[in-house]
């Protein structure tokens, strides 16, 4: 199937006028050695039926969450998504829009920007945001950078209960050789404060804490802004958005640059991605944070109306001086977000966290009633590790119930538990780990 | 093109008035004209060290971004810090609002300047050349 | 003039729900230190479902996509955006499956992966490929990273620059710079090529490679090419391809026949995936064999009859984001090039050509073309007449041409052209809009020669005059403070 909508006649019509005797002559500019003498090993062009068979083909190979419970988390969470989203999403006003540089005609999609950045503010407590960027994994990796780049020293230090991911991330972009990532040992599940601080110096650049953590437990190390703020270094934060309607925004940590992971927000799992990173940070960053970021202003007539706004900052502008080469960021995947906290509200976004809280908390309570020990005795926010002997196995038994099971540990099960599970789901679950099915 | 004549400059469109042992460095007409609509200035910090070619302070417009380099190699004494609130100063009058004030410890280093004569032809090499 | 949502929040107006609570409602505090908890909720809006559809109906009626006109972008390729695509990318075997499932639970997503890569490979003229990177610098930065690694594991530290056109996108000089590369710029020649001479001279022991666009950012096919990988490669550096511009030339020369070390392609341009008002894209990086190696973990394989992902990798970069890439744009595009097979793949390209020479000969009349030859997808065109009758620039050209219903052309980019305009049709219109796009531009150059005030003065029909970013520049409010 072709999208080209001139027929031949007027192809050869369009040649002749502009002066060209055949699409060959178009391309005497390429050298002949460098020519393709072949077809492209592709195969046959397909009809939209035959398309739609082939990838209906491969989609039904795989298991999914519709027809599954599933209990992973570990990074990406199974939250349920208001239908008016996708409805919403699907305005090919906004998805087939590009970036909004002519602003008068984009005001709509600068409205949407500024608005989803007004609410990671809400809910992060920080006085910026970015439009986006790829993930929270690469957020984290730039607000690193940035640290490095602001600070005296070239240290990052996190816990090793940040999600290995990241780390990984966070390592591969220390490629630029201006950062250097230091892993601390965690102790029990959290970060070890103490040896946190004892590695505090006058080369940190920045402490990075993620809250829940990998393995959903809430960090609890208050002394660490000031200790890092005091080296003229800056503490990181990477949370959970679910988790802030009733966790304490960071900003109240001492937090000064802010980021995450937005999936949950109204984003499909969609097997790893588009997701949604976002980035805040304290006003004193607002020049020096990399991505888009969407100003009000007036127009002519004095009008409100909203502009891409310090460009200044960006590659297109600074290009061998920019401290970022973000571009394209995740604005449909912003957008769903910003749709998602419409709908749910401020109660519900509420009630959507603390009912995770509750399936969990009752989960971990029937877990141990069946012989199970949870991994760590930390307070957790809809995730936790249960000890297993052979996580694997227990998997592949959950499989065969019709449950997609949790995140395996060498030596436990990372599980997961949104507004989504019922209490049905979460019992079988319990009852094959519990050896009773 | 305003080039008054009191002061010395460089290739990078900076202006340097010099007073005894202190130097007052700004951004020249032909810069501000350039850049646009000035919206924010990075200005140094004072009691920094800088030296001949190093990066002092950065100037943004809309469009565009500018880092302003030191003629001379000393101390920032002082900075102004009216261009925190008020950048577009530099446009209304580029060689009346300084960008930062330096005490200069090598006077030698003024030699290679250019006196506005040189600079006005060098600026008029610039605009012919940015013809495509 | 239009409300904010938080402007129109009424407290008790949202009516979102859940089921009825089938465990015990614990109190948050029994379980979570109150040092822990927020004191008081994010003040987000609170509106009901009605309003909140309608205040976004509204403003996608604010916003302008391919499915609503012309948008000749260059080097964005604004191609039309198959539906079936969409249709697809929302199954449910594709748009809930978790990243962590066990792989035998994914065959169909892994098989769709390790298809792409192939298909890419082939496109491109590439022997690996990642899906991982999340847009098209994060590819470039993929790529450029693997450049670094591989002369790190040759031993070779003295490679600490890189060299770019003038005329590149600003991304290539960032990402050098984010890799931490020192950049060196290369020279245009008056025929809007990479000047070899130049090229010559800055090639060194110090240089790690050559960043480049083919066609480049002017639409024009880097005819020396052969020589320009020569020079690189004999100097010991590496040859990189920005595929911004594949559009040009698939089907019809490959970046790895053209010498080309490194591709990143864009799926979001050449390969129809819809841009989303600013993303998501997709960036696959392909390489040669001898950087295999370094490509992020982890690589989509073949384990007899199974799909594996192999992290198995030491010499590999890392990873660049979290899981395997954008799959839900992958999707798309994949289904794109099922649809168009060899033949389309082909034809797009042709067309796109087409398109461009055609409107490049038409225009002419009325605009400077300062590159007035044989043209690839996309070509310049200036404002430089306008500009000497009336004083009418390129800005004011682009603003009027949203009164007609287009799209305007991207301005002002490449920086060594001045007062540019550089135009992109892409296959996918028709002669009737590219005619129109003519008659439209031909009556701005009129009013540019007439009446001025109506093209500097424009745009006279969108929802806002111009906007004032200089203040918003000068003192961002960069959220609603209520």
């Amino acid at each position: 199937m072709k999208y080209t909508p001139n027929s031949p006649a007027v192809v050869k019509e369009m040649l002749d006028e502009a002066g060209f005797s055949s699409l060959d002559e178009l391309f005497t500019d390429i050298p002949d050695t460098i020519k393709l003498k072949r077809e492209l090993n592709l195969g046959p062009g397909r009809s939209e039926m035959e398309v739609g068979r082939e990838l209906k083909t491969l989609a039904a190979r795989n298991l999914n969450t519709d027809d599954y419970p599933c209990f992973l988390g570990a990074g990406a969470y199974d939250h349920y998504i208001p239908a008016a989203l996708d409805q919403m999403l699907l305005r090919s006003e906004f998805y087939t829009a590009y970036t909004p540089y002519q602003a008068e005609i984009s005001q709509g999609i600068l409205q949407s920007i500024f608005e989803y950045q007004s609410m990671i503010c809400l809910l992060t407590g920080m006085d910026v945001a970015n439009a986006s960027m790829y993930d929270g994994a690469s957020a984290l990796a730039e607000a690193c950078a940035l640290a490095c780049a602001n600070a005296k020293g070239e240290k990052v230090l996190l816990p090793d209960t940040v999600h290995p991911e990241y780390l990984q991330v966070l390592k591969t972009y220390a490629i630029s050789g201006r950062m250097e990532i230091v892993t601390v040992p965690s102790r029990q599940g959290v970060c070890d404060q103490e040896q946190m601080l004892a590695l505090i110096d006058q080369d940190t650049a920045a402490v990075v804490i993620q809250q829940p953590n990998f393995f959903g437990n809430l960090e609890q190390a208050p002394s660490l802004a000031e200790a890092v703020h005091q080296n003229k270094g800056y503490l990181i934060m990477a949370v959970d958005p679910i988790s802030l309607a009733i966790l304490k925004p960071p900003a109240e940590w001492g937090a000064d640059l802010v980021v995450g992971e937005g999936q949950a927000l109204g984003n499909s799992l969609s097997f790893g991605g588009p997701y949604l990173g976002f980035f805040a940070a304290t006003k004193k960053f607002l020049r020096k944070i990399p991505g888009r970021i969407v100003g009000q202003t007036t127009d002519l007539e004095g009008k409100r109306a909203f502009v891409l706004t310090l460009q200044a900052r960006e590659q297109h502008i600074r290009r061998e001086k920019a401290s970022s080469n973000i571009c394209s960021n995740q604005a449909l995947n912003a957008l769903a977000a910003t749709i998602y906290l419409t709908l749910a509200g401020k109660a519900g976004l509420q009630a959507i966290a603390t009912r995770c809280h509750q399936l969990a908390v009752y989960a971990a309570g029937e877990l141990e009633k069946a012989g199970l020990k949870l991994k760590y005795e930390e307070p957790f926010f809809r995730e936790f590790a249960v000890l297993l002997d052979d996580p694997a196995g227990a998997n592949r038994r959950l499989l065969k119930n019709g449950i997609i099971g949790g995140y395996e540990l060498k030596d436990a099960m990372l599980l997961a538990f949104t507004e989504k599970r019922s209490k049905a789901e979460i019992d079988r679950l319990i009852a094959v780990l519990g050896g009773k099915a | 093109m305003n080039i008054p004549n009191d002061l010395l400059y460089t290739n990078e469109h900076e202006w340097i008035r010099v007073n005894g042992e202190q130097a007052y460095l700004g951004i020249t007409d032909f810069a501000q004209h350039h850049l646009g609509d000035i919206v924010f200035v990075e200005l140094p910090e004072p009691d920094t060290e800088i030296s001949v070619g190093e990066s002092i302070a950065v100037v943004e417009s809309v469009k565009a971004v500018s880092s302003v380099y030191s003629p001379v190699t000393g101390m920032v004494t002082e900075n102004n810090e009216e261009l925190e609130n008020s950048p577009e100063l530099l446009n209304e009058d580029p060689y009346a609002n300084h960008i930062a004030v330096i005490s200069i410890s090598n006077p030698d280093e003024l030699n290679s300047l250019m006196s506005p004569e040189a600079y006005a032809a060098f600026c008029a090499q610039q605009e012919q050349e940015e013809e495509i | 003039m239009s409300k904010l949502i938080f402007e129109k929040s009424r407290e008790g107006s949202n009516n979102f729900s859940l089921p009825p609570a089938e465990v015990p409602a614990a109190d948050i505090k029994d379980s979570i230190p109150v040092s822990l908890l927020r004191e008081t909720p994010a003040d987000l809006p609170d509106v009901s479902e009605v309003e909140t559809v309608r205040h976004f109906v509204d403003l996608s009626h604010r916003a302008f996509g391919v499915d609503n006109g012309f948008y000749p972008l260059g080097s964005c390729t604004m191609k039309y955006s198959p539906k079936i695509n969409e249709w697809a990318v929302r199954l449910s075997g594709f748009a809930h499956l978790h990243p962590y499932q066990p792989v035998e639970t994914v065959q169909g997503a892994m098989e769709l992966l390790y298809n792409m890569q192939n298909l890419l490979a082939e496109i491109t003229g590439m022997d690996a490929l990642t899906l991982q990177p999340a847009a098209g610098a994060h590819g470039e930065m993929t790529g450029v990273m693997i450049i670094k690694a591989y002369h790190q594991q040759r031993n070779d530290h003295r490679r600490t620059k890189m060299m770019v056109p003038d005329s590149a996108h600003g991304t290539n000089p960032a990402t050098a710079n984010v890799v931490g590369f020192d950049v060196v710029e290369v020279k245009s020649n008056s025929r809007g090529l990479v000047d070899i001479e130049d090229l010559k001279n800055k090639m060194s022991p110090e240089v790690a490679g050559l960043m480049l666009t083919n066609p480049n950012t002017l639409g024009l096919f880097e005819e020396e090419i052969q020589d320009i990988a020569a020079v690189v490669h004999e100097g010991g550096g590496l040859l990189y391809y920005d595929g911004a511009n594949l559009n040009a030339v698939m089907g019809i020369s490959r970046p790895g026949d053209m010498g080309f070390d490194v591709v990143h392609l864009n799926l979001h341009k050449t390969f129809s995936t819809p841009h989303g008002g600013g993303g998501p894209g997709s960036g696959p990086v392909g390489v040669k064999s001898p950087l295999a190696d370094y490509l992020p973990v982890p690589v989509v394989s073949e384990q007899g009859d199974k799909y594996v992902f192999d992290y198995n990798r030491p010499l590999s970069i890392g990873k660049v984001k979290t899981f395997y890439g954008n799959f839900g744009v992958i999707v798309k595009a994949y289904a794109y090039i099922l649809a168009l097979g060899a033949e389309g793949i082909k034809d797009a390209s042709q067309q796109a050509v087409l398109n461009a020479n055609y409107l490049r000969r038409q225009l002419q009349q009325d605009y400077h073309i300062p590159f007035d030859r044989l043209c690839k997808h996309e070509f310049i065109a200036t404002a430089k007449r306008q500009m000497d009758e009336s004083g009418v620039t390129t800005l004011d050209i682009a603003k009027r041409l949203t009164d007609y219903g287009f799209h305007p052309p991207t301005v002002y980019f490449p920086l060594i052209v001045k007062e540019a305009l550089m135009i992109e049709p892409t296959e996918t219109e028709s002669r009737e809009r590219l005619d129109d796009f003519v008659r439209a531009m031909g009556r701005i150059a009129e009013e540019a020669r007439r009446e001025p005030e109506t093209v500097t003065g424009a745009p006279h029909n969108a929802a806002v005059k111009r906007v004032d970013e200089v203040t918003a520049a000068r003192s961002p409010i960069v959220r609603w403070e209520g």
